[in-house]
């Protein structure tokens, strides 16, 4: 790019201080107009902290920030948004419960006099998302979409005012491929009506596609900014993690004990006939899209949701009716994808989160009603070692760490009791590359102790890497068991969109 | 704005112990101090040892319903409904004594006996309801906790037709209400005894980690393998188990059944728990911190009482006292978090 045309955006040394961290260390960043700017790292390279000062969140501790060569001082996310520059979180803004043209207008509602006009609303609404090729009814209520249709209201949301940013983090992560292609059809528009785009993304694959430029960010601090058309994958991976892309997943060698887990023709709200088995050290791993059920047929495994048909057998014994507390004692953990809702107490300490699955299971041989406190203790100091959490995090309240290390506590709270089948449901979501590596080497060391392990993920290069079986699901069925050369992505990837199994 | 978070880092050191003492315990030990001096200043008797026995003996009732209050508190619900526990065992109880007292006029023991396992009978009945409709009909503990207790004053005033049930064996009255053993009064022997068995219970057992663990996160609680709803059953029932004790202590103490009695200690009780650093999420709170919160809220009454403060006002304080507690509850919790 060439500096010589004035920035659409230019930062120079943006700092931003919490008691002591600093979240963003002395940044220059710049973006042009009708270019897209990649931000690239890992989580709490700061890349959030950036765009939280840019869309007025949040205000920096030192540094400048221009638009247009004017400096940039935020009261709030609405003065940024009046300004023309408009973040869509991944956490939406949007109020369920009202439609999705309320939604559209909230805060800019056409008014007949004193009253809402709830037609232009709906009118305006209904063109609006068909200029940008969404397929949405302005008049569904937002709470009834799936999380990619939600999203693409959340984008609707941005083209009221005069646009000339556009702040999207991590947009794809809940997108299907065909939702992919219409987001980078209409960000390349955005492009050439001269809109500047930062992206956030972790999906490497992705930046071929659309961006001009990346920025790297690891630890706070800018690593470098570079050309699309001058770098590649491993490049980039090697920057934001500073370890070569090989030296993350570890070699996991495949026992194929006795079969563990046999499940046959299981259905459920949103899932139907899936049969598989697992077997004692492998590691089964689970693709699909958002929606193809891939986590459900697990949630249902566990008694988290009613079955309508079908059987499960965990070592022979018919777990289909038992349950959660049931499924767990007769051996089989399942680790929650959404840590914060379902998986740690946020208010407790890494201690005592660790104390209550201990205490629960099995693993301290104590039923009686009382609380063994010494071995519960000394339990709590092997996992935490295990999992190597470190010394200063251990008895810190959960909701302080970093999503690393709350990954650390939520994968220990599952070695608290005797279990041989282990339900990972995206094990390593909002964790860096650091952490990724520890937890994976947790998996490996489960599988070649003769366990079963069973990796739900989104995130293919994981799973393709960790599995000794793929299980690829597309509409809430079991479309394709891959093994060996056929773990390949453009295989998984046919299998996504495979219809034929829907209808079996 | 930006300089702030180098003003925080240099906080002297009196102002960050005072600060990790209040998210360490919360706001009682603050609030504690403040009443101790304002009421010592306004009224001489105050800080009498005879004072402070009084209300430690006062506070015997207030103390052991917190206690079940936090139970429930801890698991992330309230009982609105412990007033009514507390009145429908003494007027079961009562009407039990004396029509068993009529049958076997021999064994008055039996009948006492038999009699005050009606009225835990009935209390549990009302613990069981409330833990039912909440955790296996899922109806939100304010409106479930408040329509037992409607349902169960109803029952009361029923049974008496609000006329106080007289007559009970005198023995009763004698050894509950008003007898000693090793010089200290019945019940705040009984009130002992309960302290210890509810700190064992929350601290030692794996009923207590359960308890804190679903009022943490029920959803973490059911992944690790805790039936929550017995859990939040258990939790009701030991509620309305308490206040039924601290319901025949009071029968015993007025010597008559009454359908009136606990009237105004369901607040009081949550005003204990919150300003003894219960919170009102669920998951946080210590049982000897209720003990020191319900004496706390005696011990306002008391020093107001000397104050010749009127118990109008009283009612405006106390209600006063209970919000700000709650604000402070907010603020800790947000501290809590972020790591204060």
């Amino acid at each position: 790019m060439s500096s010589a045309a004035q920035p659409l955006i230019s930062l120079e040394k943006l700092t931003k201080r919490y008691p002591g961290v600093v979240a963003l260390n002395a940044v220059d960043f710049d973006l042009q107009a009708g270019e897209v700017h990649v931000l690239f790292g890992e989580n709490g390279a700061g890349k959030s902290t950036l765009i939280s000062l840019l869309a007025g969140a949040n205000n920096p501790s030192g540094g400048t920030m221009t638009l247009d060569g004017e400096p940039l001082h935020f009261t709030s996310v609405a003065d940024a948004q009046g300004k023309g520059i408009y973040t869509v979180f991944q956490e939406f803004s949007l109020l369920p419960t009202l439609t999705v043209a309320q939604n559209i207008f909230m805060g800019w509602e056409p008014l007949i006099g004193p009253f809402l006009d709830h037609k232009t609303m709906r009118r305006r609404s209904k063109e609006m998302l068909a200029e940008l090729g969404f397929d949405i009814d302005p008049n569904a209520t937002v709470a009834s979409l799936s999380r990619a249709q939600q999203q693409m209201v959340e984008i609707t949301k941005a083209f009221h005012g005069d646009l000339k940013v556009l702040i999207l983090d991590e947009p794809t992560a809940s997108l299907t491929d065909k939702e992919v292609d219409h987001l980078f059809d209409f960000v390349l528009s955005l492009k050439q009506r001269g809109v500047g785009v930062i992206y956030i993304s972790h999906r490497i694959q992705e930046f071929a596609r659309i961006a001009d430029r990346i920025t790297v960010l690891r630890d706070g601090a800018k690593i470098g900014t570079v050309d699309m058309t001058e770098t590649d994958e491993a490049a980039l991976v090697e920057m934001m993690t500073g370890r070569a892309i090989d030296e993350i997943y570890p070699k996991i060698e495949n026992l194929q004990g006795e079969t563990l887990l046999e499940v046959e023709e299981l259905s459920t709200d949103g899932v139907h006939g899936a049969s598989f088995t697992v077997r004692a050290g492998e590691v089964l791993g689970v693709a699909g899209l958002v929606g193809s059920g891939k986590s459900r047929l697990f949630r249902a495994l566990m008694g988290l949701m009613p079955h309508a048909h079908g059987t499960v057998r965990l070592k022979g014994q018919d777990i289909s009716k038992a349950s959660t507390a049931a499924i767990i004692r007769a051996g089989m953990y399942y680790l929650s994808s959404d840590r914060k809702n379902e998986g740690l107490d946020l208010a407790k300490r890494s201690d005592q989160n660790l104390a209550v699955n201990l205490i629960m299971g099995d693993k301290i041989p104590n039923r009686s009603a009382f609380v063994d406190r010494k071995a519960v203790e000394a339990e709590v100091l092997t996992i935490s070692d295990h999992v190597e959490l470190s010394e200063g995090y251990r008895k810190k309240v959960v909701s302080q760490l970093s999503g690393g290390n709350q990954q650390k506590v939520l994968f220990g709270r599952c070695f608290g009791q005797n279990v041989d089948v282990y339900i990972f449901d995206e094990p390593t979501v909002g964790v860096d590359m650091g952490t990724r590596a520890a937890l994976y080497v947790l998996i490996k060391e489960l599988c070649e102790d003769g366990k079963a392990v069973i990796v739900i993920s989104s995130d293919l290069p994981e799973v393709m890497n960790l599995s000794h079986r793929l299980l690829v699901l597309a509409h809430g069925a079991v479309t394709a068991e891959l093994t060996g050369e056929d773990m390949r992505e453009d295989v998984v990837l046919k299998y996504f969109f495979d219809e034929s199994g829907a209808q079996s | 704005m930006s300089p702030t978070p180098e003003t925080s880092q240099a906080q002297p050191g009196a102002f960050k112990l005072i600060r990790n003492m209040f998210v360490k315990v919360g706001v009682l030990p603050f609030f504690l101090v403040a009443a101790v001096i304002i009421f010592a200043l306004l009224s001489s008797s105050f800080l009498t040892m005879q004072n402070m026995v009084n209300v430690a003996r006062q506070s015997v009732f207030l103390v052991l319903v917190s206690m079940g209050q936090m139970v429930v508190l801890i698991s992330g619900g309230f009982d609105l409904s412990v007033g009514t526990a507390i009145a429908l065992t003494s007027v079961v109880s009562a009407l039990g004594m004396v029509w068993l007292a009529g049958v076997f006029p021999d064994a008055i023991w039996l009948a006492i006996v038999l009699g005050a396992c009606m009225g835990f009978g009935a209390a549990l009945m009302v613990g069981l309801v409330n833990g039912i409709g909440v955790a296996y009909f899922e109806v939100s503990p304010f409106i479930m906790t408040l329509g037992v207790s409607s349902v169960g004053a109803g029952i009361a005033l029923f049974l008496t037709g609000g006329v106080p049930v007289s007559g009970m064996p005198f023995v009763f009255a004698d050894t509950l209400g008003f007898g000693r053993l090793w010089g200290i009064p019945a019940p705040v022997l009984v009130a002992l005894v309960f302290i210890v068995i509810m700190w064992v219970l929350m601290t030692q057992t794996r009923l207590g980690t359960q308890i804190y663990a679903v009022g943490g996160n029920i959803k973490a609680a059911h992944l690790s393998a805790i039936n929550t709803k017995r859990t939040l059953l258990m939790c009701y029932l030991i509620c309305a188990f308490i206040a039924s004790v601290t319901g025949l202590l009071l029968t015993a103490r007025v010597e008559s059944g009454e359908a009136n009695l606990g009237a105004s200690i369901a607040l009081e009780s949550i005003a204990a728990c919150v300003i003894a650093g219960v919170s009102l999420r669920g998951g946080i709170g210590r049982v000897l911190s209720v003990v020191l919160g319900a004496f706390f809220i005696v011990l306002v009454q008391n020093g107001m009482n000397l104050a010749q403060i009127s118990s109008y006002m009283q009612m405006v304080l106390l209600g006063a006292l209970l919000i700000l507690a709650v604000i402070f509850d907010q603020f800790r919790y947000r501290l809590i978090l972020s790591g204060g």
